[in-house]
């Protein structure tokens, strides 16, 4: 509890300097926005595991770290340190350098008329004038709970910057290539803490905030990608996403986590889904030291559908917690989890599914399976099926399995003449495949496809020793970035 | 004759007047769309004609081919001709798709004095119209839209009006939850259907499936009561305007429409 | 409600119709339980020492367990208090001692088997099916009895089984259940009048379905009967029951003890069809079912499947079982529960795995209609020594109307970290809705029924022998009378 206050006051410390370095270009309606949060998060402090939402994540290690915000001088990055992370025939892509909106980054193509694709500040200051700044308005702070979970809080008293993106009734953005092909727009998030141009080495957080706004009959795919430059020093990404799908829209979201081993990301994707919407989110985490991932829909008008597809992999001493919370609470809707996780050495996996069934949510149809390899004998896997239901005609069914890679299996790929390295690659990418087979063809699969399988290659070779330790660096992790894009 | 005459129809349901006086004629060849906002009896219509027993009808009548549809039970009504594209299809565990259809198939066919079909001849032309709605194969054993996507569901159902070839198709928000992709190849499946012995029925939130499916007339259906009707431009009238203007222009109290 | 509903309540209106009463003279012992009771039953079935001991034995561990009132009370079912001492615990039809043939059984108790659809004589018997037919205490009749014995085959009542093979019976009885094992299997070893005994030698397969068709006529009577069946190495058999009783208002007790033993490489399918007389609409009468089987894979390869349809009974407590020791065995449990009017149950089954790489299917799918409640407990456990164990739980409920219930009580202990679990659930109601849906493609709403409950039980259905599944099918159509809406 003392290291818990020192650290509110580190926090309350940082705050101060960001309300004064804001106070001149704040609208007001933003400056009750941060401070009802950042109150609201000294009211709750970090959750312990003895709050059932994070029974199996122990957050001390984030807790005693002293995080500051980046200020002043940023890491200088030119566009060919992000070729690692380019998607071909992306629509736009934004960059995000510690936080804040990199112009010299980023390319906004031409976009279809009512479509906006912008940084969230500069929306933000645009005050109402626009379309898009509007939407901001209307929707920004709206749906994400910052009364049940802390991390949202902290995010919301520190919103600075982020990506907005608006699409106008009836665009079917990205799909004009037909076909099924869809291009995404790409949000990158790069953590420069430990890079050589870096103003200091201390442990940076930066929490980056993201409105999506989908109104009725369009259709969108967007990429949330958070990936490290330079060496490993402890940062903390503290991400939060409001997703707002109105009625028959379609979104297909993806959140890619690829930091390196010191990095804590927090992230939280909130969706709000209106009648008949069609909202797909696939997580890939795969990076990072302790990640925590959840996603949030609620199922709010009749007839919506809910996608939440994801594939965790870790080793070392990765900690990656995957926190579902799906809420019916219209009638005819459906959800689906599917979650496969991917677990060496001493990794932990987390899979807790919530799924509340309000009242008048009548024929509501949940389903939830959660697949789990377990590829070492001290990796462990936390898999918690939760449900609540107040509706009395419901369908609701939840599955998980644990189990290694077969033995059987393996020696039967060998005895066809396969290596045994090459055969595990084989059998991990099968599992994973499930989870890639339940994205939309084009290119945001495309690029979900590498990086899920250069992690795998790391994972299908034995394991040497000292890989063991948390201060060991993944191994060739730095060579799979070479191998993406 | 026409095909479908709906004369003052009135309808109910827990002692709710939902529909108000309805009157709507329908010929054979024609692809009429039922437009409205949440709530103002688009599917009750829908409903009503497929027979579900839950609505009570207080007034009125509906000649299906000269004969009193309101008299017929559902499987009556489907065997007459009328098939309902439902909006919300529902799952049937244990029981194979293409099984169902032939079994559905065979109800209808017995019903109208043909003989039934047997697996030979009925596979062939199941997989003729599964390649159409570019559907895979292995949905054919699969049960009834048990874990299908909303987008496979709403295919399974033009897949299923293509086999029972009905006279009178009622499409109930076929287009809702569909990507855009999804929503060509259902609607291709619909188009091929359109024939001068047929009659559709589109019944849409949106405007957007009619950008595919071009109506011959549309109607506008606010509070029970048919508003305003006319030919395809109405519909692009109301993406423009919404249905608040109709609202309006007929002295309704507007109610909140998503 | 609608008019499909009416079409179904008057197509299904039937009562239970296996509920007429034989009229016959019986040989009673007197009311009540004491140790004399136990000695008169003994002496009566001429039976040797050693059983008359186990008997006693069991007795006094049952008369310990009374005083304690350990009457095992965890279910969820909910009856009144049992009085032991109101109960006659042994019925025989009196008829000569040695019967030489079936033409010297009391035409009476042939009509009645014929009525019910089990004709015993000769020239009208089942082809493939050997019949043991136990009416209240006694086995009356046993059929096709020589072609079997020609291939070394014991198919018999279980006191004829203690007369003739005491050593197999010495050797197996109480191995699986023994009388410690449970409060209604100590008081089923005490006072046990009859049942089946069933022996298949090595390397023999059963040609033909074996079957015992128990039938409880008396009033105010217990029904005790102990079936023993043991597959020697390599064999297979598979064997069916089926049990009717007549209307009375009075709950009889039915305490049956089923043990099973396959040892190496063989194969036992066990399959009940369970209407025993399930009470009247307003929940009178009806019988206790108490039973406890269990079986157990004792060789290597071998392989236990049980398959079970319970439509019957007031209330079902059961759980048949398989203790997988032999490594690779396999253990299978295929469940269809019905509940209508007041019924309850509480069923399901116990799978334990000793041996390696032993596996267990469960499937239970639970109706429940009218006022019905519909337990499904279940026990997957994984002991330190089953490397390699698996198991699959599927359990799903079917609620009909909205007074009745469903619960599912899944127990799973793992202890060797190997083990491979999956388990699915589902709870679903049927309505006009899925009927409507039926009949909008032209089918009538009787049909629309049976198609949704048949799709909802194939799995278990399948697992049947051809006739049973026939006749499985026709119960359910019949029990779930006028319970739709």
């Amino acid at each position: 509890m003392a290291v818990q206050t020192a650290q509110l006051e580190s926090y309350l410390e940082s705050f101060t300097d960001f309300t004064r370095a804001h106070a001149s270009a704040t609208p007001d309606w933003l400056r009750t926005l941060r401070e009802e949060a950042f109150v609201r998060f000294c009211e709750v402090g970090f959750p312990t595991t003895r709050d059932e939402d994070w029974r199996f994540t122990n957050l001390s290690a984030l807790v005693r770290t002293p995080f500051r915000l980046v200020r002043g001088n940023r890491a200088a990055l030119a566009v060919s340190d992000l070729a690692p992370w380019i998607i071909e025939n992306a629509l736009a892509r934004l960059v995000f350098v510690d936080g804040l909106f990199a112009p010299a980054l980023s390319t906004i193509g031409s976009l279809p008329n009512g479509v906006v694709v912008d940084s969230l500040a500069s929306e933000i200051a645009r005050q109402n004038t626009a379309n898009g700044a509007a939407a901001v308005a209307k929707h920004l702070g709206r749906y994400l709970d910052t009364r049940r979970d802390p991390f949202c809080a902290l995010n919301t008293a520190f919103l600075e910057d982020g990506a907005f993106v608006h699409v106008a009734r009836g665009v079917a953005l990205g799909a004009e290539l037909g076909a099924g092909i869809a291009r995404p727009i790409h949000l990158l998030f790069v953590s420069t803490a430990g890079s050589e141009s870096a103003p200091s080495p201390t442990p940076s957080m930066t929490h980056p905030r993201n409105l999506i706004v989908v109104e009725e009959e369009a259709q969108a795919t967007i990429v949330e990608d958070y990936v490290s430059f330079g060496a490993e020093i402890p940062a903390f990404s503290n991400a939060a996403t409001e997703l707002v799908a109105r009625g028959n829209s379609t979104v297909e979201h993806f959140m890619v986590e690829r930091e390196h081993l010191q990095s804590f990301n927090f992230s939280t994707l909130r969706i709000e889904q209106a009648r008949s919407a069609n909202v797909v989110s696939h997580s890939l985490l795969s990076g990072g030291a302790l990640v925590r991932n959840n996603v949030h829909p609620v199922l709010a008008g009749e007839g919506g559908e809910c996608l939440i597809n994801g594939l965790f992999v870790g080793s070392g001493r990765q900690h990656l917690d995957n926190y579902m919370l799906v809420e019916h609470a219209s009638p005819h809707c459906a959800s689906r989890q599917f979650y496969n996780g991917i677990l060496d050495q001493r990794a932990h996996g987390v899979f807790h599914g919530r799924i509340i069934v309000h009242k008048d949510a009548q024929k509501t149809d949940a389903k939830q399976t959660n697949r789990n390899l377990l590829l070492a004998d001290d990796a462990q896997i936390d898999t918690k099926p939760q449900l609540e239901i107040y509706a009395d005609d419901v369908k609701c069914t939840h599955g998980a399995t644990i189990g290694q890679i077969e033995d059987n299996a393996l020696f039967y790929l060998r005895a066809r003449g396969i290596g045994e390295i090459e055969a595990r690659r084989l059998l991990l990418e099968a599992f994973a495949g499930e989870c890639l087979g339940r994205i939309k063809p084009g290119a945001a699969h495309d690029y979900a496809h590498s990086v899920v399988e250069a992690r795998l290659v790391s994972l299908a070779a034995p394991a040497p020793a000292s890989s063991l330790t948390a201060e060991s660096p993944e191994r060739n992790l730095d060579s799979h970035w070479e191998e993406v894009g | 004759m026409s095909l479908l005459q709906i004369r003052n129809l009135h309808a109910q349901v827990g002692g709710h007047e939902i529909l108000k006086g309805i009157d709507l004629t329908v010929n054979a060849g024609e692809v009429h769309s039922i437009m409205g906002p949440n709530g103002s009896g688009k599917s009750t219509l829908a409903q009503v004609l497929s027979r579900h027993q839950a609505f009570e009808v207080t007034g009125g009548e509906i000649l299906f081919n000269g004969k009193d549809l309101l008299a017929m039970k559902p499987e009556e009504a489907a065997c007459e001709g009328v098939f309902m594209a439902f909006q919300y299809p529902v799952e049937i565990p244990g029981i194979g798709n293409a099984y169902f259809v032939r079994t559905a198939l065979n109800a209808i066919r017995k019903y109208r004095g043909l003989d039934e079909l047997d697996a030979m001849d009925f596979l062939p032309l199941y997989r003729e119209k599964m390649r159409l709605l570019d559907m895979d194969e292995k949905f054919m054993n699969r049960s009834v839209n048990e874990g299908f996507s909303g987008g496979e569901k709403k295919r399974n159902e033009i897949l299923q009006m293509a086999m029972l070839e009905p006279r009178l198709a009622i499409l109930d928000e076929t287009d809702s939850g569909l990507d855009i992709d999804a929503l060509r190849i259902v609607a291709q499946g619909v188009n091929v259907m359109r024939s001068p012995e047929r009659a559709m029925i589109v019944v849409t939130h949106y405007q957007r499936l009619l950008n595919y499916i071009a109506p011959d007339f549309v109607h506008v259906l606010v509070d029970g009561r048919i508003l305003r009707s006319g030919g395809p431009e109405l519909a692009l009238e109301l993406e423009d305007k919404g249905y608040g203007w109709i609202e309006t222009e007929a002295g309704q109290i507007a109610p909140a429409s998503a | 409600m609608g008019s499909s509903t009416e079409t179904i309540r008057d197509l299904t209106q039937q009562d239970y119709k296996w509920g007429f009463v034989t009229d016959i003279e019986s040989e009673r012992v007197p009311r009540g339980l004491t140790e004399d009771t136990i000695r008169l039953i003994s002496a009566k079935k001429h039976e040797p020492e050693f059983m008359l001991d186990w008997r006693l034995r069991a007795f006094r561990h049952w008369a310990s367990l009374e005083k304690a009132q350990a009457e095992p009370k965890w279910a969820n079912v909910h009856y009144g208090p049992i009085d032991y001492q109101d109960i006659i615990y042994y019925s025989a039809p009196k008829q000569k001692p040695n019967l030489k043939s079936l033409n010297e059984l009391d035409p009476e108790i042939l009509r009645t088997y014929e009525k019910l659809g089990i004709p015993l004589a000769e020239q009208q018997r089942l082809a493939g099916v050997a019949v043991d037919a136990v009416f209240d205490s006694v086995s009356v009749a046993t059929t096709f009895k020589e072609k079997l014995g020609e291939l070394g085959i014991v198919f018999c009542s279980f006191s004829e089984a203690v007369e003739k093979y005491p050593e197999l019976v010495k050797q197996y009885l109480g191995t699986v259940v023994p009388h410690t094992d449970n409060f209604f299997a100590a008081l089923n070893a005490a006072v046990f009048s009859d049942g089946s005994f069933v022996y298949v030698p090595k390397g023999v397969r059963c040609p033909m379905e074996l079957s015992t068709y128990f039938r409880i006529n008396a009033a105010e009577t217990g029904q005790f009967e102990r079936t023993l069946i043991i597959a020697d190495e390599g064999a297979y058999v598979s064997y069916l029951e089926g049990c009717t009783a007549p209307i009375r208002d009075e709950n009889q007790l039915h305490a049956a003890v089923v043990e099973l033993i396959a040892l190496d490489n063989a194969q036992i399918k066990y399959s009940t069809v369970q209407n025993w007389y399930p009470g009247d609409k307003q929940g009178r009468g009806g019988i206790y079912n108490f039973v406890t089987k269990r079986g157990k894979c004792a060789g290597i390869n071998s392989k236990i499947s049980w398959t079970q349809v319970e439509t019957g009974s007031a209330i079902t407590w059961k759980y048949p079982g398989c203790i997988l020791q032999g490594d690779n065995s396999v253990g299978e449990f295929y469940s269809v529960a019905l509940t209508n009017n007041y019924q309850q149950a509480d069923t399901g089954t116990k799978m334990i795995h000793l041996g390696k790489n032993t596996r267990s299917t469960i499937v239970s799918k639970g109706i429940s209609a009218g006022h019905g409640q519909n337990t499904y407990r279940g026990m997957v456990k994984i002991l330190k020594g089953a490397t390699g164990a698996r198991n699959y739980t599927q359990c799903d409920s079917l609620l009909i109307g909205d007074q009745c219930g469903a619960h599912t009580f899944p127990y799973i202990e793992v202890k060797n970290s190997t083990a491979r679990m999956e388990h699915e659930a589902s709870t679903s109601k049927i309505g006009e809705d899925q009927i409507f849906y039926l009949q909008q493609r032209g089918l009538k709403a009787e049909e629309a029924v049976s198609m949704i409950v048949n799709g909802f039980c194939k799995q278990v259905f399948r697992e049947l022998p051809m006739e049973f599944a026939v006749e499985a099918q026709k119960l359910l159509g019949i029990s779930l009378e006028g319970s739709v809406g």
